[in-house]
């Protein structure tokens, strides 16, 4: 079976708020000096799904991202994880493009890739979220489209996913080939060891640029978006803690539970 | 783009009545219709569909277009997706509301694909600014820690799925009048590729964690799975229930049901236990809505106290269990 997984570079979200700063001008996010960025935690589940039916089923996983060069890194961390080449598409009309433009790079590289069984996408990025680039990939490539998949069998040619809900799961099935959004119940990742670790440092990820994918630069023209950002905020937040303290960690507990008995 | 027009809600029917999140729709698309001086519509779908319309007229909307086939009683992606589709080809609304539902987060994103629209997810804000009439939508970006204002100049539908409980519902006036449209277009069976096979609803031991008024929570800290039944104490006491971080549910003491954050559940309850938790980015945009934040950490300089209304610095083990008993000797004597 091949598969095709696309994955995005974001910033760490596991750093504390403290060093989340965002520039108004510009309307971007101040990367956080000496944290590196990772792989958005629904596309390290998307590999790792794929890194599953390779495992039942063998075949090849193929990974894009677009973003800069550093997001070589990103597709080196999901070919430690078990997936087989992968590609970075770089190039300045490839720069803050919004879904629409997003989907239709990936759908151009995807093309070029070919010969696909799936397609894998995280539900939504860690970083701006939008939710979308999945489906309407998805509606780009005319694929039958699974989202917030956790689960997903092959039977008989056909997928049986289950797919997460708000309080509980549905159970669906879909032909060959589809495109599905990974969401984070499906489990842990695998971490990257031995053979995997030594192929990622090894491989070669080609960069392609728009004119190696045949991208039409008009459908990348930012004046003509479909949605614009016009301003960023991050909310106020003033909280005083007031400290409880206490002759020992035990009378510290007992004075608090004194506070908060009359607050419930 | 003129010819673009008012505003269109997608209606959902629970238990055979308007859902919750379609009252509040109208609500707030009654607003921006009314900004614009334009309709109101509504589309609703499945068997009893029309005998809502009423319902829907009073809440507000002054087209009610119905879509009664029973095919449309549960939720199937491609059949929806088409018929939503042909309707806005036809109708052509300038806005297009969704609910943030399980239906909308997985047919919005897919409808603006078919439609080349302009979508925002998980918006909290709606507004039509005042010299270019477009909708200008806020969402969360960044899991939450930032928001972002949002337009779509030239796609339409503008296009967004509104969060649940964020807008007042609509009031209900009986005697406004409305138009009923039904839609005669049928849906290709050929273009129904995904079959839904079945669907489970998981009822959840005890308290549910959105709905508890007390959530008492686990970071990496905590240390073990056995150590998280001193949560549970706590927790149990007080009628709420447990969640936890990422890296917990991670390190598998705690199934990732209990995960509380950017990738997991949002709380709010009355009272939220930060337990040997840092405040991470990814965790606090899940229990920020809470009435009163307790950090209890050993390491003073943890993020969570900047968030927490109450504060012990100490290792959690000697502070829970005495926490836990005072609670039961000032509750017994209650």
């Amino acid at each position: 079976m091949n598969i095709i997984v696309c994955v995005k570079q974001v910033p760490d979200p596991e750093i504390p708020p403290a060093k989340f700063k965002i520039d108004t001008e510009t309307k971007k996010v101040i990367p956080p000096p000496g944290v590196p960025p990772v792989i958005s935690v629904y596309d390290e589940r998307a590999v790792e799904a794929a890194c599953r039916l390779k495992d039942k089923h063998k075949g090849k996983i193929t990974v894009i991202s677009i973003g800069s060069e550093k997001a070589i890194e990103v597709v080196r961390h999901a070919i430690s994880m078990g997936a087989d080449e992968g590609f970075v598409l770089q190039d300045e009309p490839f720069e803050n493009l919004d879904s629409f433009g997003t989907a239709y790079v990936l759908g151009k590289a995807i093309q070029k890739i070919g010969n696909y069984d799936l397609i894998l996408c995280g539900r939504q990025a860690a970083d701006w979220g939008a939710g979308q680039v999945g489906s309407i990939l998805a509606e780009i490539l005319g694929l039958p489209l699974v989202t917030f998949a956790f689960d997903i069998q092959l039977e008989d040619k056909r997928f049986k996913v289950k797919r997460i809900l708000k309080d509980g799961y549905e159970v669906v099935e879909v032909p060959m080939p589809a495109l599905m959004t990974v969401s984070s119940e499906i489990g842990l990742p695998r971490l990257p060891a031995g053979m995997g670790l030594m192929l990622a440092r090894r491989k070669q990820i080609p960069i392609w640029k728009a004119k190696d994918i045949g991208a039409d630069p008009t459908q990348l023209d930012k004046t003509k978006a479909h949605t614009e950002i016009t301003e960023i905020f991050i909310p106020k937040r003033e909280t005083h803690c007031e400290l409880i303290t206490g002759a020992t960690p035990a009378d510290a507990a007992a004075n608090l539970a004194l506070k908060l008995i009359k607050l419930i | 783009m003129e010819q673009y027009k008012g505003v269109l809600i997608l209606g959902e029917i629970a238990d055979g009545k308007l859902a919750p999140i379609t009252s509040e729709l109208l609500g707030i698309g009654k607003k921006l219709a009314d900004e614009l001086a334009e309709d109101l519509s509504v589309l609703l779908m499945g068997g009893k569909a029309g005998g809502l319309a009423k319902e829907a007229i009073a809440y507000g909307a002054d087209k009610v277009y119905i879509a009664e086939d029973s095919l449309f009683d549960e939720y199937n992606s491609d059949a929806y997706t088409q018929l939503v589709a042909n309707l806005c080809q036809k109708v052509l609304p300038s806005i297009l509301l969704i609910g943030h539902t399980d239906i909308g987060c997985d047919l919005a994103p897919r409808l603006n694909g078919r439609l080349g629209g302009g979508l925002a997810m998980d918006v909290n804000e709606l507004s039509i600014d005042h010299t270019t009439k477009l909708l200008v939508s806020t969402r969360p970006i960044f899991g939450g820690n930032a928001y972002a204002r949002v337009i779509s100049k030239t796609a339409r539908p503008q296009m967004a799925t509104v969060r649940s409980k964020v807008f007042p519902p609509a009031e209900r006036d009986e005697s406004k009048q409305g138009q009923v449209i039904p839609v005669e277009e049928k849906v290709d069976p050929s273009a129904i590729k995904v079959r839904v096979i079945e669907r489970i609803r998981e009822e959840v031991e005890g308290v549910k964690l959105e709905e508890a008024e007390v959530v008492v929570s686990g970071g990496h800290g905590i240390g073990s799975a056995k150590n998280f039944e001193m949560l549970w104490e706590l927790a149990r006491l007080l009628g709420g229930t447990v969640g936890a971080t990422r890296r917990s549910c991670d390190e598998g003491w705690i199934p990732v049901t209990r995960q509380i954050g950017q990738s997991g559940k949002v709380v709010s309850p009355k009272l939220y236990f930060a337990v040997a938790l840092s405040g991470a980015m990814s965790h606090i945009v899940g229990c920020l809505g809470s009435k009163y934040i307790v950090a209890i950490n050993k390491d003073p300089e943890a993020n969570i106290f900047n968030i927490a209304h109450f504060g012990i610095v100490a290792d959690y083990k000697e502070v829970l269990p005495a926490l836990t008993a005072k609670f039961k000797e000032l509750l017994s004597a209650k």
